[in-house]
């Protein structure tokens, strides 16, 4: 095996040098009975270019890795710089491990450190964490840590929360002895209905994700005062981190914990992984935060340097009392992330999602204007909005693949099937203004 | 064999990026807009935008960019230069292929919720995969969907609630319920942590003199009647298999609960032996780790569930199914599962780890992985028994794939093992995993993995006996360690009383 540096010659020697005649000796403390006795019945080793056509012949049967798409949800096709991937394939950052020895670690500290610092101006929080494994578990922790921080144990969550974060979160709060009501939906404006009456003193957070599954944007600021007068927590989802170029901050609207999907930042959809959780909160809760933290420390010379800290907040010190049972983070897609918001800077990040927003607004124009079809929702929106089909969406989206090769976004009947004719188009600057009027000319024909 | 030394070498200072950061400096260019502008309030009134205008987010050239993340990566220690042997990280080579696997357009450029009969490849990898990882483990249900180790372990404890809660129809009676779940005492932190998330009492099992469970307190343990589990890595994080792993699975089985197995630690039995043949009734594997899906400086991570049939109806949802020949929809996505835990992460996984295991499974091939397996313990064992006159070692048994001393012998000179570790640095190693397991004092736990070659490791031994030799001859330099680092050992206790964890504008006068 090449991989394997020591020969089978070599391999030999060094048993006889530890006094072995073979290579089963060395699992001698396993006892005969669950040794297994027979090859794994797995195929034999390919060569390189063997492999690489496996590969690619199974990349072939993906058909919608090559079309135009408009698929949103929670990811998104945006442009990635190349240095990006150049960078985050050098050894240097892609076989390193948490830096457990910060003296040789440096590099992926100070990154996580930037990271921390991009996350909080994006989000305008104080705090953010090292990352989490991505936004739907993101959100799951939000939740667990309000229950921390107000010993409450009812959340109210958006009906306009991606339905899959939704799920995610009730997995995690199964038997943790919190409860997740729902929030109510205005049909005529698609944004979350906060009714004041129902935040009483059990209520630890609300939920809300902005812009929402639906694409409204969400007038978070005025969710903010009612949610803290009940002593509850606020927090915000946001699942396309391109919106952050555009839409006022989530700190600067008064949520207390804000949580997201760092994907649009550089990371290919990659059929749904890996990405990466981003994790905000004010400093007064900076010691309930999960996850990993990197800090600022100095040697004894006096140089700054950066180390893992508030460690006591985490399981290999608190075991089961610790405040989540991360482990790592998402390091090299967070580092990727990194990397895209510096390119990009802080002019890039607003053009992205000024892009964004034009475009879809040009779509949005010419699919309101076809016949049949009408635009349901009237609150603002950021590049995600809603649709409605004058027939079947799934029906009409698969033959505006098959007919014109164009994935047109997605029959909102996956999630919701009192939704048969809704389809979520997303418009990202990737989307150019010919796929965007192929899209329109294929509904017109379908 | 003499021992090298790293030397110092040329290493740039580098700011903060945000200190790098020169207002009106560009790195992207994007193609101009090409529909017709709409008015900005016209498209979103001015209470929903932005109004820092992203102040404080950089502003830099491409080269600028390129040369930061250069410079800072340079002071990372890695894989690629030398052995980095942290015990339970597997710190295996990373092949170059499989990144070219995972960048493939057909899979990078695939969106998660594309139509089924659209992303029949993708499917296929991922059924390919769960087919090979119950092969490896012998345990039939598989689920990709845990992003880690420690997510992975959490829905594995999860099942075991709801299948137990199934069985013995305490779904919706919470005081009917088995809560007790053990977990011995050199257990990872992430066990009683999973457990702790899952609704579980925690109950500590202690280990021998050995450095094994200890049956006895595991049959007194299970006499209580209320033993929902129990969570075990094997070999266990002693390096050492647990040999009455059979009859343990067998106590726990019949006090009613069930087997959860830390996969932690499989490069030490893939094509040897396997955890559905010991009883284990679920676990959990790191492709990061036993399957060299890159640590990329702390994750991603894949932390796959392999489980029995009879837990197969409570993995999580959807799970990747293959439904005969018909039409163009060979595999499937199911959701219909109502048994189920329900979700763990949103989409289906670490898709792109997946694809790098794969790919490592069909490079190795059978016979390839078992090799690895094999190299990979012959290789502890050389450290060992290089290290056996030197360092105390707390246990007897023969050590599977890492070995574990102690500093016992040198503290005496007032040598510890977080300063031996921090000298390894100055002889160009990474040092072991270090005060783990709890159970054992001043503990240094060494994975060599089989991606080295003896003649490291011999450098490797030889330098550990080196500093064996300062901690008696010349205490200070250990205790100084590291001398060739670019910043020396950092005041972690002031860092965690006043923490500052971001960069704010005010100390771009005050920075470095």
């Amino acid at each position: 095996m090449r991989y394997i540096p020591n020969s089978p010659e070599e391999r030999q020697e060094m048993l006889r040098g530890l006094g072995l005649g073979s290579a089963e000796e060395l699992f001698d403390s396993i006892p005969p009975d669950v040794v297994l006795k027979r090859a794994l019945d797995t195929p034999a080793a390919l060569s390189e270019s063997e492999l690489l056509e496996r590969f690619e012949a199974m990349a072939a049967k993906n058909a919608a890795a090559r079309r135009p798409n408009f698929l949103g949800a929670g990811a998104y096709t945006h442009y990635a710089p190349t240095i990006i991937d150049s960078l985050i394939q050098r050894s240097e950052f892609f076989t390193a491990y948490t830096p457990y020895q910060p003296e040789i670690s440096q590099g992926t500290l100070q990154a996580i450190f930037e990271f921390q610092t991009l996350v909080c101006q994006m989000t305008g929080m104080d705090v953010a964490n090292a990352s989490m494994y991505d936004g739907s578990t993101a959100m799951a922790e939000a939740v667990l840590m309000a229950e921390r921080v107000t010993r409450r144990q009812r959340v109210l969550v958006s009906p306009a929360v991606h339905p899959e974060y939704m799920r995610v979160s009730e997995t995690y709060v199964a038997h943790a002895g919190i409860e997740l009501g729902r929030l109510g939906f205005d049909e005529e404006s698609g944004r979350t209905a906060l009714d004041p009456a129902a935040l009483d003193k059990t209520v630890a957070a609300v939920v809300v994700q902005s812009p929402n599954f639906f694409g409204c944007v969400e007038d978070v600021k005025s969710f903010a005062d009612a949610v803290h007068a009940a002593g509850a927590l606020l927090v915000v989802v946001v699942t396309e981190a391109a919106s952050f170029g555009l839409l006022r901050s989530p700190g600067a609207c008064g949520a207390d914990i804000v949580v997201a999907e760092g994907q649009s930042f550089g990371v290919p959809v990659s059929f749904g992984g890996p990405y990466v959780g981003l994790f905000a909160t004010r400093e007064k809760y900076a010691r309930q935060i999960p996850g990993r933290l990197a800090g600022i420390a100095y040697d004894k010379e006096g140089r700054r340097g950066f180390v893992l800290t508030l460690a006591t907040r985490e399981q290999h010190i608190r075991r089961e009392k610790a405040t989540s049972n991360i482990c790592t983070n998402e390091g090299l897609i967070a580092l990727a992330a990194t990397i895209y918001m510096t390119t990009m800077g802080r002019r890039g990040l607003q053009e992205v999602a000024a892009q964004c927003a034009q475009k879809a607004a040009y779509a949005r124009r010419q699919l309101a204007a076809l016949e049949g079809f009408s635009l349901p929702y009237s609150a603002p929106v950021f590049n995600e909005f809603v649709v409605r089909a004058p027939s079947d969406a799934a029906g009409l989206l698969r033959k505006l693949a098959t007919e014109h090769d164009v994935t047109g976004g997605l029959a909102l009947s996956r999630y919701f099937p009192e939704r048969p004719n809704d389809i979520l188009v997303c418009v990202t600057e990737t989307n150019k203004r010919a796929d965007i009027d192929a899209l329109v000319a294929g509904l017109r024909q379908t | 064999m003499t021992i090298t030394k790293a030397a110092t070498h040329v290493t740039q200072n580098e700011a903060l990026v945000f200190e790098r950061s020169q207002t009106g400096r560009r790195g992207y260019r994007l193609p101009a807009l090409d529909v017709e502008e709409t008015a900005l309030d016209e498209l979103l009134p001015a209470e929903l935008r932005r109004e820092d205008d992203l102040e404080g987010v950089p502003e830099l050239s491409e080269p600028d960019v390129v040369r930061h993340f250069t410079r800072i990566s340079t002071w990372n220690y890695n894989i690629d230069l030398g052995l980095y042997p942290l015990g339970s990280c597997t710190m295996k080579y990373n092949s170059r292929l499989n990144e070219r696997v995972a960048r493939i357009p057909g899979f990078a450029a695939l969106h998660p919720l594309a139509p089924e009969e659209d992303a029949q490849g993708a499917l296929e990898v991922m059924y390919e995969l769960q087919r090979h990882l119950a092969e490896i483990t012998g345990l039939p249900g598989v689920s990709l969907q845990p992003a880690a180790g420690a997510h992975g372990e959490l829905t594995g404890v999860m099942m075991i609630r709801a299948a137990l809660d199934a069985r013995d129809g305490t779904s919706s009676d919470e005081a009917q319920r088995r809560k007790v779940m053990l977990i011995p005492d050199s257990a990872h932190g992430t066990n009683p942590a999973s457990a702790h998330l899952s609704g579980f009492t925690v109950k500590t099992i202690r280990s021998t003199p050995e450095g094994l469970t200890d049956l006895d307190n595991l049959r007194e343990l299970c006499a209580s009647g209320d033993v929902a589990g129990l969570m075990l890595t094997n070999p266990n994080t002693c390096g050492i298999f647990e040999r009455n792993i059979k009859e343990i699975c067998a106590v726990v089985h019949e006090a009613g609960g069930l087997v959860y197995m830390d996969g932690a630690n499989m490069n030490a039995l893939v094509g040897v032996a396997r955890p559905g043949d010991m009883g284990v009734d679920v676990i959990h594997l790191n492709l990061h780790k036993t399957f060299s899906t890159p640590h990329g400086g702390g994750g991603p991570g894949s932390g796959p569930c392999c489980c029995t049939a009879e837990l197969e109806p409570f993995l999580p949802v959807p799970r990747v199914t293959s439904g005969g020949e018909t039409g163009d929809t060979r595999f499937a996505l199911e959701y219909d599962r109502p048994q189920s835990v329900g979700r763990v992460k949103a989409f289906y996984g670490n898709f792109g780890m997946h694809l790098r295991a794969l790919a490592y499974i069909l490079t190795h091939g059978n016979e390839g992985l078992r090799e690895a397996t094999e190299a990979a313990v012959l290789n502890a064992r050389f450290i060992a028994a290089g290290l056996a006159d030197t360092f105390d070692s707390p246990f007897d048994s023969p050590p599977m794939h890492e070995c574990l001393f102690t500093d016992k012998r040198q503290s005496r000179k007032g040598v510890h093992t977080l300063d031996i570790a921090k000298r390894l640095i100055d002889y160009g190693f990474h040092p072991m995993t270090i005060y783990f397991p709890l159970i054992v004092s001043g503990a240094m736990l060494i994975e060599p993995t089989e991606s080295v070659g003896r003649a490291e490791l011999q450098q490797f031994v030889d330098a550990m006996k080196e500093i064996a030799r300062e901690a008696v001859e010349d205490a200070d330099t250990v205790l100084n360690a590291p001398h060739t680092t670019r910043i020396g050992r950092l005041d972690e206790a002031a860092a965690a009383r006043k923490p500052v964890l971001r960069w704010r504008p005010a100390e771009r006068a005050a920075g470095a």
